[in-house]
């Protein structure tokens, strides 16, 4: 079965065909960061206009690139969540009206779902269940992946999102948009040791996550060295950020699998690309006797493949969705509406 | 030719099919903004009502704008959706020479007022010559009061509709003695209206593609218009 896949959540205008939920035939993203990088970060209405024009740019393209014909589309999957709704709204109109045109099943595709599902696009052998720790500018949830359509969340942020934080922070450290990769960047060539930022644990035997008290740490830092007339060494700050960050992730997610005796973890979402994240938690996972996965890069980003691939287990376990469907920017995981 | 044409871009979800010899059916739901959830299941109504299927349409419509944003590129994603899975043409034709078509055998000038909110109007003026819709000006968003000056100059009736009226009607009607208020039925947009245009276009070869056609804003997003103040 081979769907035609689109993703418009946020900034990313991409299309993918997938076969049978597994197979990648192409994964065409057509990225808006150098639009968005002057405002410092992502403009709705300006995301939302460049998909309205892109979009079927894009779905030519990924039709080209595989040299396969819209007849031999067996279905349509589109995120319709969670999301910038406006943006959402250019995806998912165009995608029911190309599923209606074309007589073929619509499927709506939970974001974060998406995400999970990344990991089954580069690990043949990975099925549920599993943990998966879901990262990303809008989201940090720990979620266990029962099978391919029942998701329970155990843990999420309780205020920023990690990938948030780390835009935030790159932003007042003069790093630029998107501050994930920034940072990580700027990381590299610093010491993580340098300023003790505070860990937020929380309760112990629980697994959500607190970003806010970190930024707020982060920015009482900074401007005391100003006060203070002192320098600030950016790469420092970015070292030590990171570390408090990944930290908190490791722990809680290790942490989270020993207390449901899971031992197969994924990482996914755009914070799972950050390197120490990936090295940290192969070292964490190493010592408990774990299994890890996590994507490429270019899998961890927002992206149409992942869509496509959630949307064929959809299909397949829960049939097409309705006319009626619609956008939802706040839609929970595990559940359609 | 079967012309299927939908209008998003107020509060108004409209669709309709006509072609060279009828209007085979129209939509018009004047209720809460959930044009998302309701334009398709209208359309597959539309259609099996009419004896139609979605193949069976020559030439795909849309209202470009002015109007809500997100309402226009809800209207234009489909669009664009349906030509490019059918390989179809389609047609723009604006929002406010749509609603000047609500009202073609007035005698008169019409102009056509939406509320673009910062008490600014989306707006155009146009008149009907021998069964044609003429254009005096281009749409634009404009200040209530450069509307009213523009107005100055009009002789004759002057017939005032769109969602604007609730806001502007008092300080028009003051400010043109001729002017009139169109009935709340002809006031809102159609796809009929929009339709009709769209046909006489598609006649005259006058159409473009999935992939050229865009909503017209007119008005820069907040953002872009508020980058160079600080």
């Amino acid at each position: 079965m081979k769907i035609l896949s689109i993703e418009t959540s946020c900034d990313e205008t991409s299309v993918a065909i997938v076969e049978d939920g597994r197979k990648i035939l192409t994964n065409r993203i057509y990225s808006q960061i150098p639009i968005h990088q002057k405002y410092g970060g992502v403009v709705p209405e300006i995301a939302s206009r460049n998909h309205v024009t892109k979009l079927p740019y894009i779905i030519d393209e990924a039709l080209a690139e595989t040299g396969l014909t819209l007849k031999d589309i067996d279905a349509i999957g589109v995120a319709n969540g969670p999301g910038l709704v406006g943006a959402l709204l250019i995806g998912l109109s165009a995608a029911k009206a190309m599923a209606y045109s074309l007589d073929i099943p619509l499927i709506g595709v939970h974001h974060i779902e998406g995400h999970i599902a990344a990991n089954f696009l580069q690990f043949p052998e990975l099925a549920p269940p599993f943990l998966t720790l879901v990262v990303s500018g809008g989201h940090s949830h720990l979620v266990l992946v029962k099978d391919y359509e029942t998701f329970e969340v155990l843990g999420k942020t309780r205020d920023d999102a990690a990938g948030e934080a780390f835009d935030k922070v790159s932003r007042v450290l003069g790093l630029g948009y998107p501050g994930g990769p920034a940072i990580d960047k700027a990381a590299k060539n610093g010491n993580a040791s340098a300023i003790p930022f505070p860990r937020a644990f929380l309760d112990k035997d629980r697994f959500d996550f607190s970003f806010s008290g970190l930024k707020s740490a982060v920015l009482n830092y900074l401007n005391g060295k100003k006060m203070k007339n002192e320098p600030i060494v950016v790469n420092d700050v970015a070292a030590s950020f990171q570390t408090a960050v990944v930290d908190v992730l490791v722990a809680k997610t290790i942490a989270c699998a020993k207390s449901i005796n899971m031992k197969t973890i994924c990482i996914a979402g755009g914070v799972s690309a950050n390197s120490l994240l990936r090295e940290k938690m192969t070292a964490a996972a190493n010592d408990e006797g774990f299994t890890l996965y996590y994507p490429e890069p270019i899998l961890c980003t927002d992206n149409a493949a992942m869509i496509g691939s959630m949307a064929y287990y959809n299909y397949v376990n829960r049939g097409e969705s309705g006319l009626n469907l619609n956008a939802m920017p706040g839609l929970k995981i595990g559940t359609r509406s | 030719m079967n012309i299927l044409t939908i209008d998003t871009s107020t509060i108004v979800a409209s669709a309709a099919i006509l072609n060279e010899d009828k209007l085979i059916g129209e939509v018009v739901i004047n209720h809460q903004k959930k044009h998302s959830e309701k334009m398709m299941v209208a359309i597959d109504h539309l259609l099996s009502d009419g004896g139609l299927s979605i193949k069976d349409i020559d030439v795909f419509g849309v209202v470009v704008g002015p109007g809500s944003f997100t309402g226009l590129r809800i209207g234009m994603a489909t669009i664009k959706g349906f030509a490019q899975a059918l390989n179809k043409p389609v047609v723009g034709v604006s929002t406010l020479e749509s609603l000047a078509m609500n009202i073609p055998c007035s005698s008169g000038t019409i102009c056509p007022v939406l509320d673009a909110q910062r008490n600014q109007t989306y707006t155009g003026i146009f008149h009907f010559e021998q069964g044609q819709l003429v254009r005096d000006i281009p749409d634009a968003v404009m200040e209530i009061d450069d509307l009213i000056e523009k107005l100055q100059t009009v002789t004759g009736d002057i017939f005032f509709l769109g969602d604007g009226l609730p806001r502007f009607s008092e300080a028009l009607l003051a400010a043109c003695p001729r002017g009139k208020r169109v009935p709340n039925y002809l006031n809102m947009n159609r796809a009929s209206s929009a339709a009709a245009l769209v046909l006489e276009r598609a006649l005259k070869g006058e159409v473009s593609n999935y992939l050229d056609i865009e909503p017209v804003y007119i008005r820069p997003s907040y953002a872009e218009e508020h980058h160079n103040d600080h």
